[in-house]
């Protein structure tokens, strides 16, 4: 009999963490995929939130992963919009060619 | 084992193979598709938990608009996706190896840590074993509400607000004028004088007008 409790939904959190920010470092080139991978670090923060609230039996954690949702959807709508305008003025979204602030 | 937990072993490892396959797969649309099941099977996850109305948020809100957006700009963009697949295995090591240091840590916080057993509680929920038994009791959905609206209304309006910034924001960003369309200009057409459109010419009778 096994008892699945706090313990193995954090652990869950915590690797779908850890493939998000893996992500970020190896497709260094390609906005679209660190955009996503972005959103799954916010996913495991939520799952966080919820398994907490839920073995604590308390709502706020509920209501603070609602939070979480907004701004990870508000996020993704305007890094978009960023992504297409980058796209419209330079015809690529290599993220090294970004640098024309730095010269 | 019982139902529940093959459910969760089943959701969770769905979760994480299809993160994963996220993160290597090289066409950005197949990413998008196992984002769309990485969302999915959490919000398996969130029922199994007994959080059913975050479930159907992330199903509608993720799944429903943040995927579908991410495919639509991925399909969009006419970029050479090969060619930032470069580097990919260059900086696999390192990634890998920070990602499971992170996760040996996180394992040991979890391991070491128990909670608390006098926490007071700001929002008593109902857990998903009360729910089971009382079926008249106050559901998950019906709990969220009723704090939701009363306890957290800013919270709540600041994000709406933060969702109206953002439109905002993102219709601002992708507005483009073009040259050469034709459209209404309501102020001009609300200036126009009867003297621009109107001309009155005397003719005299016999003679045409030249």
């Amino acid at each position: 009999m096994v008892e699945i409790g706090l313990g193995n939904y954090l652990i869950v959190a915590a690797i779908l963490f850890a493939i998000g920010m893996a992500g970020i470092f190896v497709n260094r080139k390609n906005v679209i995929v660190i955009l996503m991978s972005i959103e799954l670090m916010l996913l495991a923060v939520n799952i966080n939130l919820v398994a907490f609230s839920q073995f604590l039996g308390d709502l706020t954690g509920q209501v603070f992963a609602f939070m979480v949702l907004t701004v990870a959807a508000a996020e993704a709508a305007v890094g978009l919009a960023i992504l297409v305008a980058y796209f419209r003025n330079r015809g690529d979204i290599a993220v090294e060619d970004a640098n024309l602030m730095k010269n | 084992m019982s139902l529940a937990a093959i459910a969760f072993f089943v959701f969770a490892s769905a979760a994480i193979a299809s993160a994963l396959m996220v993160v290597v797969s090289k066409n950005p649309v197949h990413s998008v598709l196992f984002l769309i099941t990485a969302f999915i099977s959490v919000a398996g996850l969130f029922v199994l938990m007994g959080a059913e109305y975050l479930a159907m948020l992330l199903v509608v809100v993720y799944v429903g608009a943040v995927a579908v957006l991410f495919l639509f700009v991925v399909m969009m963009l006419d970029v050479d996706f090969v060619e930032l697949k470069q580097g990919f295995l260059q900086y696999m090591p390192v990634a890998s190896v920070l990602a499971t240091i992170v996760v040996v840590e996180l394992i040991f916080v979890v391991a070491v840590w128990s909670l608390p057993s006098n926490v007071e509680l700001a929002h008593p929920s109902p857990t998903a074993a009360e729910t089971v038994t009382d079926p008249n009791g106050p559901t998950n959905i019906e709990a969220l509400g009723l704090i939701l609206y009363t306890d957290y209304i800013h919270y709540f309006q600041i994000a709406g607000i933060i969702l109206l910034i953002a439109m905002i924001g993102a219709i601002i960003l992708t507005f483009r004028t073009r040259d050469g369309v034709r459209k209404q200009d309501p102020a001009a057409q609300v200036a126009r004088k009867r003297e621009d459109g109107v001309e009155l010419v005397d003719i005299k009778s016999g003679q045409g007008l030249s």
